[in-house]
């Protein structure tokens, strides 16, 4: 059982990069690698082509290491696939007038979320505790009529 | 009064989440769709060899004859190519559309039996047998087809079958009007 564990704490989602297709630069390879990671595969839904076992994924992983070979920097590389596949390509959107509803939205909501409470809080914090009115005689009959039966 | 405000705020973010679905689904929003960077943009380079034997390769001269042209993916072992062949056929036929082809992945005999058997419609026919032509037209399968002006700029890019639709809609008013 331990073993296992152990074991699987190793374990590393499988990747699609064959061995055939690496740079014989490790350096290289690495930059490829994390470049790889940040572009969505066009073909599937929200896989990188890292991870993508798609023709198409693997012609992109050879076009980057293509890229890296030749000198280019990591940005070059990533302008060179957007200027094929757009934004799209991009595992991570950039920020831009059509994504900051996507960028900030998540925080704005928190932050008006949370101030809202804590308005909440204050004011109930704020207000009189009024201690509760005496029962006036018609309930206090209707109260013992009921705890006599 | 204020108080009765904020009772309205759930059917506010309601009202403003059903005005963004509905806009999604009637304006045909798909987040899925690749969408392309080429429309309005100079076409890619075009730069592959022959696909029929004794033809001198493809160059970005085909594309810039003050002439429109389609530039078409395809390969014999796609279903869908299959479903549009017919629509080029008859815009080579009828309309006398330029039509360059571009076998992606495929072995050129078998793109080469293929157009045999079908009818080949390409004025021109370039085999990519690496996909290297079709990473630099952002390509993401077969069949995507490109509508290019008379100046090589790309006008369209179908991601997918061409339609009946899309040749009456678009190709042929392209074609007839365009430049």
């Amino acid at each position: 059982m331990l073993c296992v564990v152990i074991l699987s704490l190793f374990a590393f989602p499988a990747l699609a990069v064959e061995p055939s297709e690496m740079l014989p630069d490790p350096a290289l390879e690495s930059r490829a690698r994390d470049i790889g990671r940040a572009l969505r595969c066009v073909v599937c839904q929200n896989q990188s082509i890292d991870d993508s076992a798609a023709e198409v994924a693997r012609d992109m992983r050879r076009a980057v290491r293509e890229r890296l070979a030749a000198g280019d920097r990591d940005e070059q590389v990533f302008a060179y696939m957007v200027a094929r596949y757009g934004d799209y390509v991009l595992l991570k959107p950039p920020f831009k007038a059509g994504t900051w509803v996507l960028w900030l939205g998540g925080p704005l909501v928190l932050i008006v979320a949370g101030g809202a409470l804590l308005f909440a809080a204050r004011r109930r914090r704020r207000m009189p505790i009024v201690p509760p009115q005496p029962l006036s005689e018609e309930e206090q009959r209707r109260l013992d009529a009921l705890l006599k039966n | 009064m204020s108080r009765r405000l904020l009772f309205l705020l759930p059917l506010a973010t309601l009202a403003l989440m059903a005005g963004f679905f509905a806009w999604s689904l009637l304006a045909g929003r798909d987040p899925a769709s690749i969408g392309s960077v080429l429309v309005g943009r100079p076409a890619p380079r075009l730069e592959v060899k022959a696909l029929r034997e004794g033809e001198p390769p493809l160059t970005d001269a085909l594309l810039k004859t003050g002439k429109p042209a389609l530039v078409n993916f395809f390969a014999s072992w796609c279903t869908p190519c299959l479903a549009e062949h017919p629509l080029f056929a008859r815009l080579a036929e009828r309309d006398g559309a330029v039509i360059v082809g571009i076998a992606w992945k495929n072995k050129p005999e078998e793109a080469r039996a293929w157009l045999k058997r079908l009818g080949d419609p390409y004025k021109f026919a370039g085999a990519d047998l690496e996909g290297r032509a079709g990473l630099d037209w952002g390509l993401s399968g077969v069949p995507e087809t490109y509508l290019i002006d008379g100046q090589g700029i790309v006008r369209r890019h179908f991601r997918g079958p061409i339609t009946e639709r899309d040749v009456n809609d678009t190709i042929l008013p392209f074609l007839k009007g365009g430049r």
